[in-house]
């Protein structure tokens, strides 16, 4: 498995290289003092690699505990509703985006002559010092970012494991949703040492997982999605009395929670409680 | 006899048929074998506790949908009245809706087809009140859309208040009746309501069959109108409660089985009753085999298929009432 991860490896470094010799040539701008973020991602990569007081404004998303893994640091910061009206007029000097940012908010802000950095989502965990690195050169501070990436490479070495026997997962969330490997979240999951079902149903993104097919699949373990606020019928399929039918199935609840949904060093944190969860299975037989 | 034994015989070999029906890549013989061996092997789970409630529940829904619609239809004598045209469905939605929203479900499950059928008992009392005891087209048609109407607007507000993300996507669901990945904790909770909705609106037949005459020779026969109209309304808000809180408004089905079984059994309301429970139940089985089959995968809505073969003959049921309603 080592032989695997290598070459991603290489490659992310290079592009790391890349990203800051790019940052370096441009590096005639001064480093920027008035940021604004309008995305969840960019928010938490901010709050990692930002000087004090350069960070003006986040988004919403940002202070809730449900989606944000630094909701707590964020609480120091006024938040914005990400629209371009309310963005402009804080005169930030750079907006630090999503490539899921409504198009025609960055549209808006460019042509208003702000510079907006835009922040493509982690599809695996390689990507992840490749966004430290990208926002460590948008913020100039590449010293951090530098730092940072090291701390990553070295947590994540510690916590990967290739396991003689992978158990078979599957992640399962709202409306019988599941993600493949090619996703950060189907990285996670080969990280702490278990095999995708999705791959075997053909899904190497992600897709609808018909709930009949995922118990003829009959995995090991289920990981399921996050429980959102309120009731809706979608969330039902992760009640099904099928899913507790089968003997051999584990059902491990709530576990893909804020940690999974940006690149960001805390999927560390997920890798860690998943490779806790293989290890129960493996105590159990 | 025959028309008794035909559909019975045809809803057995759908309840099969839709046993059979799924993503699942498996052979007929084995998945019986798998059903009744109930070993806990994958396959028999997904023939136990996934296929065997959703083709069960489909039965029981058409059944009792048939059989309100036929209820419905002898009480007003129109064959317009149907309990989704006539918001009766809608307004269950939005029971089961504020009850699954206000949190009220989870602390007492039977509170979702409670509060469904409390929502249907006002809404067919609101039809009754406003359309008349004789039911003429063109009140019956104009409440109908008011109240389904409001309730499918108050469903929406309810859902779209929702704190929960995908609670604004469960709308399509209410409006439009699925049987995807339901279990038998819905099997068991419709279950009681719709028996004892059947049983109220079987023992109709009678006063149907009298009130055919009109109502004044249907008291004079010893018919008591007043109780009977009570039978219907419960009856029909047990039953369309019931199966819209498990399985969202499913409409049409009360239009289509009555009007084309009618003519089978001599327009007689009593047999129309058995007969259109019979036919709503090999229509629903049908259909929900048809969503499997024609786009596996895609959870496809039941409303969508019944809307297709009933709309068609809505308007043309309109267009035989036109002189009527002019």
């Amino acid at each position: 498995m080592r032989g695997c991860v290598r070459p991603s490896r290489v490659i992310s470094l290079i592009a790391a290289l890349v990203l800051t010799g790019a940052a370096a040539l441009a590096g005639t701008a001064p480093a920027p003092k008035r940021v604004v973020s309008v995305n969840l991602c960019t928010d938490q990569l901010a709050l990692l690699l930002a000087a004090p007081g350069q960070i003006l404004s986040l988004s919403h998303l940002s202070q809730d505990p449900d989606s944000s893994s630094m909701a707590e640091a964020a609480r120091a910061y006024p938040t914005n509703g990400s629209g371009a009206e309310e963005v402009y007029l804080l005169a930030p000097d750079l907006v630090l985006a999503g490539s899921f940012t409504a198009a025609s908010t960055v549209q808006m802000l460019r042509t208003l002559g702000i510079r907006v950095e835009i922040f493509a989502p982690a599809q695996s965990l390689a990507d992840v010092p490749e966004r430290i690195a990208q926002m460590g050169a948008a913020l100039g501070r590449e010293a951090e970012a530098a730092a940072l990436i090291a701390r990553f490479r070295a947590d994540l070495d510690r916590l990967s494991a290739t396991p003689d026997r992978r158990p078979r997962a599957a992640l399962y969330y709202v409306n019988s949703y599941t993600v493949g490997d090619r996703t950060l979240a189907g990285d996670i999951l080969r990280a702490a040492g278990f095999a995708n079902v999705a791959g075997e149903a053909g899904l190497a993104r992600g897709g609808t997982l018909p709930l009949e097919q995922l118990i003829l699949l009959a995995p090991d373990v289920i990981v399921s999605g996050r429980d959102y606020p309120g009731q809706s019928r979608a969330e039902e399929v992760l009640d099904h009395p099928a899913l507790r039918a089968l003997p051999g199935t584990r059902v491990a609840g709530t576990l893909t929670d804020r940690d999974w949904i940006c690149g960001t060093p805390m999927v560390l944190s997920a890798v860690e409680k998943l490779r806790d969860l293989r290890l129960s299975l493996e105590g159990n037989e | 006899m025959r028309l008794a034994l035909g559909l019975s015989l045809l809803v057995a070999a759908l309840f099969v048929a839709s046993l059979l029906s799924g993503q699942a890549p498996v052979g007929a013989k084995e998945s019986l074998a798998a059903l009744i061996a109930g070993d806990g092997t994958p396959l028999s789970v997904v023939m136990r506790e996934i296929r065997l409630p959703r083709a069960l529940l489909a039965a029981m829904i058409g059944a009792v949908l048939g059989l309100s619609g036929a209820a419905m239809q002898g009480y007003l004598r129109n064959p317009l009245a149907e309990p989704g045209l006539i918001g009766v469905s809608g307004a269950s939605a939005l029971g089961a809706v504020l009850a699954i929203q206000t949190g009220l479900s989870l602390m007492f499950p039977l509170a979702l087809p409670l509060a469904a059928l409390a929502m249907a008992v006002l809404a067919v009392l609101l039809i009754l009140m406003l359309a008349g005891p004789r039911g003429a087209s063109i009140t019956l048609i104009l409440a109908g859309i008011a109240i389904s109407a409001l309730a499918g607007a108050l469903t929406s507000l309810a859902l779209n208040l929702s704190p929960n993300p995908f609670a604004a996507a469960d709308i399509v669901f209410w409006m439009m009746g699925s049987l995807a990945d339901r279990s038998f904790t819905h099997v068991w909770l419709a279950l009681p309501f719709m028996a004892i909705g059947a049983a109220l609106l079987a023992s109709l037949g009678r006063g149907l069959d009298a009130l055919t005459l009109g109502e004044d020779a249907a008291q004079a026969l010893g018919v008591n109108l007043p109780g009977l109209r009570l039978r219907l309304i419960l009856g029909t808000a047990a039953c369309v409660g019931a199966a819209t809180a498990v399985a969202g408004a499913i409409g049409f089905v009360g239009l289509v089985v009555p009007h084309l079984l009618r003519p089978a059994v001599g327009a007689r309301p009593s047999a129309l009753l058995w007969a259109s429970s019979l036919g709503g139940a090999t229509m629903v089985l049908a259909a929900d085999i048809a969503v499997r089959e024609l786009l596996p995968a895609r959870d496809l809505k039941l409303g969508v298929l019944m809307a297709l073969v009933g709309a068609p003959l809505f308007l043309h049921l309109i267009y035989k009432t036109r002189k009527e309603m002019a």
